[in-house]
């Protein structure tokens, strides 16, 4: 009896080892595809010039810059509105039909299409707003994309600091102000700055939204404003490998580029765990 | 009563529909212990949390009927809160430190009250750790986590942490129900110690620490006071079957 209880104990767990390592696996051949054929074309030269003979030759500068500006403007709506969204729903607001409404609005926001957000961002930013297809217009746009993450992301981070702190403040006679500057975001900012910064390396990585919002085919400059139209790593690897007149022959730009956005992706995640492990340790200092 | 601290008067509290406390009427003695018992879900701790609004926080809730200290409703429209909770100080249940220093624990109350005098805030966390018995326990380690010491040793941290915005009152519910005899028994020493300065208004379920500590008691049913008298008295010659049931341990 006991034995046939061992053994399905075994079968359950040696099924689930196959499980992750088969995720793991998967990760793993993708990750070794790319590096394997990316790694010959990087060099200083490939990261630091522009595309030339019809994007046959040269570098992905104008792609890495664009996509780290548009982070950047991303980044700029997306921290402080999520933030200061997640602060209100979870401090101030109170449980109402109205706050309940506007929460299962966030989480299904993030769960459109982002090429819904792309079409969005054109009729709003390029043409109500007059913006037109550029950096501003793409980096808004992804922006957008990104905040239903960062509330939500940012939101959990709060729910996690116990109610103890808080009604410790107050018992103290701390104003709800006082209480959420000094005994409450202290400790969520870590987790919400992770949560932020995971979205955001979503939102970088993302082709759909900035496809009719600025991102430019080919350009032999890089933007000198944000009023400018930019060269993107996603949208250069798609073209790269879907519509360039010479696919085969570009091949190995393309696994350059993707080697970049990943490393690029990989970079900002990594970033975003010792941050949080940094926050931590100050904290329970 | 003459000499009373608060006098509550015809209190009611909600929770949404749910009549939590039913027309409440009592005296709390200034300087004295004024325990408070009953079974769970009596409504001991909302009374409690009533004499500092804390229940304000709960969403849903309501509350009718008044509640006077020194003279004043605190439930009157005109009445800062904060001003309410600073005088009216808490110590809960469950001690919960902030995840800082036991100096900045004792502090806090101190640096969120606008003082920037460091040469006063180290003077007042010394003899707030001092009123709190624990000074000697801590003096070594002030900047050390509050989480670093025992659950007894924290607690007495957020005794000392309210106690460092010279409140006038101190509520306590069931400071102790966590702690192992050792700890219990050093917190009612305090408790005796602290009743010279303030007037302490305690929860407990430990009717055993009622009679002990308290020098008035008072009796909660299903969110009425069943019964409120001296301490000696309640405990020797209850004036209700119910009171003497629950005393001896029938229920609850």
């Amino acid at each position: 009896m006991i034995k046939k209880k061992q053994l399905t104990q075994m079968l359950g767990f040696n099924l689930l080892r196959i499980c992750a390592l088969l995720v793991i696996l998967i990760l793993a051949a993708i990750l070794y595809d790319i590096i394997s054929k990316g790694i010959g074309v990087i060099s200083w030269r490939f990261l630091t010039t522009i595309p030339t003979d019809g994007m046959t030759k040269g570098g992905i500068l104008p792609a890495i810059i664009g996509t780290f500006l548009v982070t950047v403007i991303t980044a700029i709506l997306a921290i402080p509105l999520g933030m200061g969204c997640a602060i209100y729903l979870n401090e101030y607001a109170k449980d109402s039909i109205i706050t309940r409404l506007i929460r299962m609005s966030i989480r299904n926001l993030s769960g459109v299409p982002s090429i819904v957000y792309g079409l969005f961002g054109v009729i709003l930013f390029v043409q109500l707003m007059n913006i037109g297809a550029c950096v501003l217009s793409a980096g808004l746009t992804l922006g957008l994309m990104t905040l239903p993450w960062t509330i939500t992301a940012s939101e959990e981070a709060l729910k996690n600091v116990p109610d103890s702190y808080r009604e410790g403040a107050l018992a103290l006679g701390a104003t709800k102000w006082q209480t959420i500057k000094t005994n409450v975001l202290p400790y969520a900012v870590p987790g919400m700055l992770t949560g932020t910064i995971l979205g955001l390396s979503r939102a970088a990585g993302e082709t759909a939204p900035i496809l009719f919002t600025g991102a430019a085919f080919y350009l032999p400059y890089l933007p000198r404003s944000l009023f400018d139209q930019f060269m993107a790593l996603p949208y250069h690897l798609y073209i790269m490998s879907t519509q360039h007149h010479s696919i085969t022959k570009v091949r190995p730009i393309a696994y350059g580029t993707a080697l970049v956005l990943i490393a690029l992706i990989f970079t900002m995640n990594l970033f975003a765990v010792i941050l949080r492990y940094k926050l931590r340790k100050v904290k329970t200092e | 009563m003459d000499d009373s601290k608060i006098t509550v008067r015809n209190f009611n509290f909600y929770y949404g529909a749910a009549k939590a406390l039913k027309n409440v009427n009592i005296d709390i003695a200034e300087n004295k212990v004024t325990g408070i018992i009953g079974p769970s879900g009596c409504g001991k701790s909302t009374f409690l949390r009533s004499l500092n609004r804390m229940n304000d926080v709960i969403t849903g809730s309501r509350a009718e009927g008044r509640v006077i200290l020194d003279g004043k409703n605190i439930y009157d429209e005109d009445v800062d809160v904060v001003e309410i909770r600073r005088k009216v100080g808490m110590v809960f249940q469950k001690s919960n430190p902030f995840p800082k220093s036991i100096f900045e624990n004792v502090a806090y109350g101190l640096r969120i009250n606008g003082i920037k005098d460091k040469y006063y805030i180290n003077e007042r966390v010394e003899k707030s750790l001092r009123d709190a018995a624990i000074w000697g326990e801590v003096k070594d380690r002030l900047y050390k986590s509050a989480f670093e010491l025992s659950g007894g040793q924290q607690q007495r941290v957020c005794i000392a942490r309210a106690l460092a915005v010279e409140p006038e009152v101190l509520l306590m519910d069931e400071p102790a129900s966590a702690l192992d005899p050792t700890a219990t028994l050093k917190i009612e020493e305090l408790i005796q110690e602290l009743k010279k300065k303030y007037t302490i208004v305690i929860v407990t379920h430990n009717m055993q620490q009622a009679a002990r500590i308290s020098d008035f008691t008072a009796f909660f049913m299903l969110g009425e006071l069943m019964e409120y008298n001296i301490t000696s008295v309640m405990f020797t010659n209850p004036s209700k079957k119910i009171t003497e049931d629950y005393i001896t341990g029938r229920f609850g």
